[in-house]
């Protein structure tokens, strides 16, 4: 093996590993607050992405209209949730969230009217999109079950996937798709050639690395997620409500998805069912961080990539069993490691 | 014993009926193949994760090794399918030990994950293993048969796959129903209880993984001989995910709920599958949609599952029986002397990070004594019970028993020595019955193992367990309540289940953490005679209370703690006139 080849996986490695420490950290994220381990994540990258594709292409993608129907039934979960109390204030504001916020991305759309728009607003469009059926995804599935146990959020997590992935072939067909790159420029470093879409991914990898952290440790509400995550009585008793911690938490796990999806949808063609494996590769991990550690999340999803990348080369064959089986041996450091604490359950 | 028996006799029976009814469709048979396919495997996730909390997305990939273990011998060596049964069972039994090993150990979530990681794994091992026939698989498996009778069509493997589920649901029912079965069902709530009471739950964990695996690889050999063909894809992440929900969907706390749950979700995926398209039109996959929202509103709707749901229905069972006499257990093995120290302190220390929450601590309890350790929250209390029990390890200095060194020994080894305790925030299974719980205390005094569970060869340790915890029970007043769920008690009530559950080991000292919390006067007063009454036949007694009028009067000795030292040291006397505790309890005296 010679450097160039070494140099080619690592930078390749890398690529990959940045995106999966960002699926990773919204992992860590969803679950530390609301203990439900978002295997739909890997349909928030498929719907980024693609919806990101068809836009380009001038096509009208259907999660538009599954974001304005997971509204409609937000809304009616919302009503009924205030039946007792109906207050103006807090039905204009379940009106505003779920029913004005998606009609007002899909008039933008409908504006538009099936021309391509430019790069940055097919971009910001497929944020939205995604991050609106993320909020609704909470509001329906997660939120009347909040305080059950993490197996059967984990089950509900499982249908959410089933179902998303289903209405990811109803709109998107069983063909892939490549969306266009965000820059085209490429500079030359010695034998690499760093394309402008792979130094996208470093930037944007680090910017939402370093914007998570300033939330988290600098904003009130970034705050009040950590205090949900920690404990979520103690959290309710001093006023946080960990509903809404909960919407924020997937809010951000959406987009994070999506954004993911985007970044590489000008790499590698997705195809509707994608993202499942993507997004597991974030959990390989996010588990190696312990689902608690950012920064260790973060490393450990570059050593998935680069494991990714060397096995491919070597051994292309057994690529994903050995990248699943990677965590053997870390569990078994783990269970080594672990103390004798008792957590109390239920 | 009938009435436990009946339902599932009627059950077989009309299991046995059903494919001979005439005009049954062939197709409801291929149906019924599978129900009892899927339930095979989900039977075994109900006692992983409905009863002992251990999720496991994995299960499909043990199916992989059943079917593929038959499918390579039968086929490259020409074995017949009877003798590749057992191998099936012995491949999925060691994968499952292998894999165990290193994930069991794993608590709450790291666990579901792990076991999707390596579920993902194993199926693309499956596909990419030249000899297993990589993603073609391996076709032609010979069908199972009995002499010249082969059994080629779903009618004739239906017998076979539906004795297997019934045998199967009576070993799992049976397991349950017994001394290993309570120590499994204890699991769920963490592990210190059970270790309290010797239960060595990695061990128990392990076993319980272990029987999952090995019913999933029943499932695929079945599956194997069913088809006929093997492929990787029915062993892949998404049917492991699968099993999840069916016993999920079920109830994942019975045995039966494996059962509606597969007939449920088999039935559901076939429905969607032959009406949507003529509903909505082709094209796309609607009943995989359909299906996922319908599992997101059944959760909301029964989030415990069917089967509870559905036996809500029925008459509850007399609560009011007691079991049969039977023989005396034998005492436990061990000394129970009459004389000298029983438990000898020397300078215990613990530390967490910077905070020292037991600070050289010394202090002794010897026989047919009650001593009392008390001091303001936070002095240390529960922290030295969990140094004697072996819960914590001591930073420094020594705990001895009867004058041995006990240091690092695990709680398991402890309560042999015949110390048994209670807890300060209760530990009992909620959903487990007064006696049951109870009945966990004298799990080292029994001898019966998950085998002979299963068969029902410990019937006669089983009533000996059973009667020895009625005994403890009536001795602390709870007679009435003996086949109450615990979780319906009040806590008062579970404290003194705890004290019946800690007498159950046949003790020669109780350690009691606050036994009289949340108790009416009255029930003080019975407890106050309770205890005298066992220190008079013998037993010391070690207890943490906040409750002075109660310690007085009981207590020969108080121990003091104050932020983890110990202030002072004697009799009631001595310590209600004592300075310093005096200035620990109300500050400084003016």
């Amino acid at each position: 093996m010679n450097t160039t080849i070494l140099l080619f996986l690592l930078q390749d490695g890398i690529t990959n590993g940045a995106i999966y420490a960002l699926l990773g950290l919204a992992l860590v994220l969803v679950f530390a607050v609301t203990r439900v381990i978002l295997i739909p994540q890997g349909e928030f990258i498929t719907f980024g992405a693609l919806t990101y594709a068809s836009l380009s292409a001038g096509q009208m993608p259907g999660t538009i209209k599954l974001a304005v129907a997971m509204g409609v039934v937000a809304f009616a979960f919302d009503l009924f949730t205030f039946r007792k109390a109906l207050h103006a204030r807090r039905v204009l504001r379940s009106v505003a969230v779920n029913i004005v916020f998606p009609l007002a991305i899909w008039g933008v759309m409908w504006a538009l009217g099936g021309r391509p728009g430019n790069i940055a607003l097919n971009i910001v469009l497929s944020l939205l999109i995604v991050a609106a059926i993320g909020l609704y995804l909470y509001r329906i599935a997660f939120q009347p079950i909040a305080h059950t146990s993490v197996l059967v959020l984990l089950i509900a997590s499982v249908g959410c996937h089933l179902a998303l992935q289903g209405f990811g072939l109803v709109f998107f067909g069983a063909e892939g798709q490549r969306g266009p790159a965000i820059s085209s420029d490429a500079i030359t470093i010695g034998a690499l050639r760093f394309t402008g879409q792979s130094i996208a991914v470093y930037g944007i990898t680090i910017a939402l690395i370093i914007g998570l952290w300033l939330f988290f440790g600098y904003t009130l509400y970034g705050k009040a997620l950590r205090a949900t995550a920690v404990n979520r009585l103690g959290a309710r008793l001093v006023g946080i409500r960990t509903s809404l911690s909960g919407q924020i938490a997937f809010l951000l796990a959406s987009v994070i998805g999506a954004i993911s999806g985007i970044l590489i949808v000008p790499i590698t063609t997705l195809y509707y069912d994608t993202g499942f494996l993507i997004g597991l590769k974030g959990f390989i991990a996010a588990i190696i961080g312990g689902l608690v550690s950012y920064p260790l999340t973060a490393t450990a999803a570059i050593l998935v990539g680069c494991v990714e990348a060397f096995s491919s080369f070597y051994a292309s064959n057994y690529k994903e069993v050995i990248v699943f089986t990677l965590i053997l041996p870390v569990l078994v450091l783990r269970s080594l490691a672990a103390p004798a604490v008792e957590e109390e359950k239920d | 014993m009938t009435s436990r028996i009946l339902p599932i006799l009627v059950f077989a029976l009309v299991m046995a009926a059903i494919p001979f009814i005439p005009g049954v469709p062939p197709f409801w048979i291929v149906l019924l193949d599978n129900i009892g396919l899927a339930a095979l495997v989900a039977m075994g996730l109900v006692l992983l994760t409905g009863v002992g909390g251990l999720t496991s997305f994995g299960q499909a990939a043990f199916c992989g090794f059943g079917a593929y273990t038959t499918a390579y011998l039968t086929t490259a060596y020409g074995m017949s399918p009877w003798l590749t049964l057992p191998m099936s069972l012995i491949v999925s039994g060691l994968a499952a030990v292998f894999l165990g090993i290193i994930t069991m150990r794993l608590s709450g979530h790291y666990l579901p994950l792990g076991t999707i990681a390596w579920g993902i794994s194993l199926f693309y091992l499956f596909s990419k293993l030249e000899f297993l026939g990589r993603n073609d698989g391996i076709s032609g498996i010979p069908p199972l048969s009995i002499g010249s009778w082969k059994m080629l069509d779903p009618g004739s493997i239906y017998f076979v796959i539906w004795i297997a589920v019934i045998v199967c649901a009576l070993l799992s029912m049976n397991l349950l129903d017994s001394r290993t079965g309570r120590a499994i069902r204890a699991l769920r709530r963490g592990h210190v209880a059970a270790e309290a009471f010797g239960v060595q739950t990695a061990r128990a964990k392990l076993m319980v993984f272990i029987y999952a695996a090995v019913l999933a690889g029943l499932s695929g050999w079945l599956y194997a001989h069913f088809q006929r063909a093997a492929n990787p894809t029915p062993f892949g992440p998404h049917l492991g995910i699968e099993y999840l929900f069916i016993a999920v969907v079920g109830g994942a706390g019975y045995v039966w709920g494996g059962v509606l749950g597969a007939a449920v979700v088999v039935i559901l995926k076939e429905v969607l599958q032959s009406y949507l398209p003529l509903i909505f039109g082709g094209g796309g996959q609607l009943e995989t949609i359909v299906f996922g929202i319908l599992l997101v509103a059944l959760l909301q709707l029964a989030p415990t599952g069917m089967w509870p749901w559905l036996t809500a229905w029925l008459p509850a069972g007399d609560s009011r029986r007691r079991p049969a006499p039977a023989d005396a257990l034998p005492a436990r093995s061990g000394s129970h002397p009459d004389t000298g120290v029983l438990l000898q302190i020397e300078k215990a220390r613990k530390q967490f990070g910077g905070v020292i929450a037991v600070n050289d601590v010394s202090f002794t309890v010897q026989a047919r004594e009650i001593v009392a350790l008390i001091g303001p929250n936070g002095a240390g209390k529960s922290t030295t019970f969990n140094l004697i029990t072996g819960v914590l390890t001591a930073t420094a200095g020594k705990v001895a028993v009867l004058g041995k060194s006990v240091s690092g020994a695990p709680p398991q080894e402890i309560v042999k020595l015949g110390i048994a305790r209670t807890f300060q925030h209760v530990k009992l299974v909620p959903d487990m019955t007064v006696l049951e719980n109870v009945a966990l205390g004298a799990h080292l005094r029994g001898r019966s193992g998950a085998i002979a569970s299963m068969l029902r060869l410990d019937r006669a340790d089983e009533a000996k367990l059973l009667a020895e915890a009625a005994k403890q029970i009536e001795r602390v007043g709870l007679g009435d309540q003996m086949n109450q769920l615990a979780g319906s008690l009040s806590l008062g009530q579970q404290r003194i289940v705890e004290i019946a559950r800690a007498l159950c080991v046949d003790p020669m000292l109780l350690l009691l953490d606050e036994p009289a919390a949340g108790l009416r006067h009255m029930e003080k007063q019975q407890l106050a005679s309770l205890l005298r009454q066992l220190r008079d036949g013998g037993m010391s007694v070690l207890l943490v209370e906040h409750d002075m009028g109660f310690v007085m009067k009981l207590a020969n000795r108080i121990v003091v703690l104050d932020f983890g030292t110990k202030i002072a040291e004697g009799t009631p006397a001595d310590i209600k006139t004592n300075p310093d505790v005096i200035k620990a309890y109300l500050g400084v005296v003016a």
